[in-house]
């Protein structure tokens, strides 16, 4: 920033705001001119001329959900709700993790769904799905943790995380949960190269040993795995972000059936179609856990509610539902060939990454508008009050 | 140490709750607003005392506040807000003279998707344009409208409010100002989000950041109900307000109070701060101000009260201030109970997939 010019900031300000008073900025995403300049200069004049009380504090913000609607964007069911801000600004700190912690959101479930389906082929004789899970699961743990790590502002500190254990902080939980898993899920994945080492001497001896301890580390990651799966919905719920704070009771469920129909997905994709039969049971179930969970945190929250329909995170919360729709379709219709089943799978794992990444974009907007900070804590006061009285 | 009944949410003296054994006595901020005439005295000698580095050079269009927010770099935040509407029971002190607010809601408008560059994260995040309109029309329900329209100068005026305007836009004029500051809260969020025990309580009661343990994963940053913490550009920790751990520890009183020239910014023990406070409220309520209100004093609070408090002379959103905070990890237990059935039913649903079909 200091380099620069003097006063360079101030100009570009001056320009968006003469930019304003002239016409819609064709610059500006989202056109604010079409709501200031006609309406609430006119009629704050007119009031003040009139020594009346003052414009109602929400007339602008309806003329411009009207306009809004009127140019085909997103059609908004909560009423505009007047309320008041420091110059707009945020009461909140938005949150600081980037992209990496939404894609550990979809690499953890996807680690705990296929290391779920992984034991299940173990326990069941369908070496297919058992080798598809189990390297599923390591590298996708392998790459939560790559996210995690390199989301922190400093990275080469990750290991003080294992400093404490904090029953209070979600994160410290998840990070014994991790580390739980983690070493389970990679032994789990080398046991599979078994069949390839030499049958004597060293080699031989681990090529007996590998297998009987692939068993036991399989199952204590799937013993581990629903921990990981749920524990991130308590990682955003337990947070000042309003949106992922009241929707605690739907994130564990929405993320556990998310890594559920992530998990069949990989057994769709890779595992041979007549070990397929587990996975596609699966996928409806985590199918049914989302949808029902999104679709709470879409309808029940009232105000809260609206970030997670509008934006970016309704565009991928849709987009979500559509993919896992059509995923369930194919694991169900599709028993019979090897294409349709990949691409249901592969869509499967695209409908978790587009719900993760709803939920979290859903979240951050929630934070970046005071409205969704002041006006459910307003309500909250008001309701109190009306319980004293 | 097993946590008491209210180590989550209530009424309680955190230095014992955290295993202080003989405590001194908790020690905050009474930061009077009604006192205050926005000198940043108190930012200064933050910054001084603290070495913190600079924020920045920028110009907001938030009346005389450009810091904007309290970021990792800004300890103490001075809010401005103008107000169209007289100070207080007495003739308004700018009665007669012509005035107009120095931001009309166009400029107020655009003014709140300026962010500006603190060197931390998020910073001072651009606003939503409509409240920022709705604010400088004029949001509170007893206030009259400033002169909208008013061409914004990059300056809140280039004098003061009585001196521009037209005289048929005669309006009342009043000036809030309020020095923001790390709340040190009973029941800190951010305290109990940390995973790797860097923020930890003092003896005192307060809430400090360890920076040779932080390693920047930025959750105390979301967890925070009041937007107080935040993380530095390039070193990647977090940093907020100590309540000068160093000084008051050696008997010392806090840089900002120390440097406030009109005692705005109080400092001592929490119980004798909170019977100042109410004794202050009650004398502004006798001599005709009723809006004179507390903020973060009352320990049933959904925070347990706050460390550092504040007497307001509005609602507390019109200083960006949470109206009804609440510690996150009050319904922890519950959050953990409801990952543990979405976490049952996960398994069930895996178990029921290999057990219960032909293929």
């Amino acid at each position: 920033m200091s380099d620069r010019p003097v006063g360079d900031r101030f100009r570009r300000f001056r320009d968006r705001l003469a930019g304003t008073a002239g016409g819609p900025d064709p610059t500006a995403g989202e056109s604010h001119a079409t709501s200031f300049r006609p309406d609430a200069p006119r009629s704050d004049a007119a009031a003040q001329a009139a020594r009346l009380a003052p414009v109602p504090s929400g007339a602008p913000t309806q003329r411009r959900r009207g306009g809004r609607r009127g140019r085909g964007g997103e059609e908004l069911t909560v009423p505009a709700a007047g309320f008041t801000s420091y110059y707009g600004r945020p009461v909140l700190k938005p949150p600081v993790w980037k992209w990496d912690i939404a894609a550990y959101l979809f690499t953890g479930g996807l680690a705990a769904g296929s290391s779920l389906l992984a034991a299940g082929g173990q326990f069941t004789g369908r070496p297919g799905l058992r080798r598809a899970g189990r390297l599923a699961a390591l590298a996708a743990v392998g790459a939560s943790t790559g996210f995690l790590i390199r989301d922190l502002g400093r990275p080469a500190r990750f290991h003080h995380m294992l400093r404490v254990a904090k029953p209070t902080s979600p994160m410290s939980v998840g990070t014994w949960i991790l580390a739980a898993f983690g070493p389970a899920a990679g032994v789990a994945a080398v046991a599979e190269a078994a069949p390839w080492l030499p049958e004597d001497g060293l080699p031989g001896l681990a090529r007996r040993v590998l297998p009987p301890v692939g068993h036991a580390a399989g199952l204590a990651a799937a013993a581990t795995a629903p921990a990981l799966a749920t524990y991130t919905g308590v990682l955003l719920a337990d947070t000042a972000v309003p949106s992922w704070h009241e929707a605690y009771p739907e994130l564990p469920v929405i993320f556990a059936g998310s890594a559920l129909a992530s998990g069949a997905g990989v057994g769709l994709l890779a595992a041979p179609l007549g070990q397929t039969g587990p996975a596609r049971r699966m996928a409806v179930a985590g199918a049914a856990l989302e949808l029902y969970g999104s679709h709470r945190v879409e309808t029940r929250l009232g105000l809260l509610s609206e970030p997670y329909r509008i934006g970016r995170a309704g565009r991928l919360l849709r987009a979500g539902r559509v993919l896992t729709a059509a995923g369930v379709a194919g694991a169900l219709l599709g028993g019979r060939s090897r294409a349709v089943s990949a691409l249901s799978g592969a869509a499967l794992l695209a409908a978790s990454v587009a719900t993760r990444f709803g939920i979290f974009h859903g979240g951050v907007a929630s934070a970046r508008d005071p409205k969704y900070t002041v006006v459910p804590q307003r309500e909250r006061l008001a309701r109190r009050a009306a319980v004293q009285d | 140490m097993s946590p008491g009944p209210n180590s989550y949410y209530g009424p309680l003296d955190p230095a014992p709750d955290a295993g202080w054994s003989d405590a001194p006595p908790r020690m905050g901020f009474f930061t009077d607003t009604s006192v205050c005439i926005g000198c940043k005295a108190c930012e200064v000698a933050c910054k001084e005392w603290n070495d913190v580095p600079g924020s920045g050079l920028d110009l907001l269009g938030m009346s005389y506040d450009n810091t904007g927010a309290l970021t990792a770099n800004s300890w103490r935040h001075v809010a401005f807000v103008e107000q169209a509407r007289p100070a207080g029971h007495r003739t308004p002190p700018f009665a007669g003279n012509p005035t107009g607010g120095s931001v009309s809601a166009s400029s107020a408008a655009v003014a709140a998707g300026s962010g500006n560059p603190t060197g931390t994260d998020p910073g001072v995040p651009p606003g939503s344009p409509d409240a920022a309109a709705r604010m400088a029309a004029g949001p509170s329900s007893d206030a009259t409208p400033t002169a909208a329209g008013t061409q914004f100068l990059g300056m809140p005026g280039d004098g003061p409010p009585g001196r521009t305007g037209s005289a048929e836009g005669r309006t009342d004029f009043r000036w809030l100002m309020m020095s923001d500051v790390c709340k040190h809260c009973t029941h800190a969020a951010c305290l109990d989000v940390c995973p790797t025990g860097s923020l930890f309580r003092t003896e005192f009661g307060t809430v400090v950041v360890q920076e040779d343990i932080c390693n920047g994963c930025g959750y105390c940053i979301s967890a925070c109900p009041y937007g107080v913490i935040d993380q530095r550009k390039g070193d990647g920790r977090a940093w907020k307000c100590t309540l000068c751990y160093d000084r008051i520890g050696v008997g010392k009183t806090p840089a900002c109070a120390q440097a406030c020239p009109t005692e705005s910014i109080q400092y001592g023990p929490l119980e004798e701060l909170r019977e100042r406070a109410a004794a202050r409220m009650a004398t502004l309520h006798d001599r005709g101000v009723p809006e004179a209100r507390l903020y973060g004093h009352d320990p049933t609070d959904g925070v347990g009260g706050d460390g550092a408090f504040f007497l307001l002379l509005d609602d507390p959103e019109v200083y960006g201030l949470p109206p009804d905070p609440v510690v996150t990890t009050r319904d922890l237990p519950k959050m953990w109970k409801r990952a543990g059935l979405a976490a049952l039913a996960m398994a069930a649903a895996a178990v029921a997939a290999f057990v219960g079909g032909s293929s």
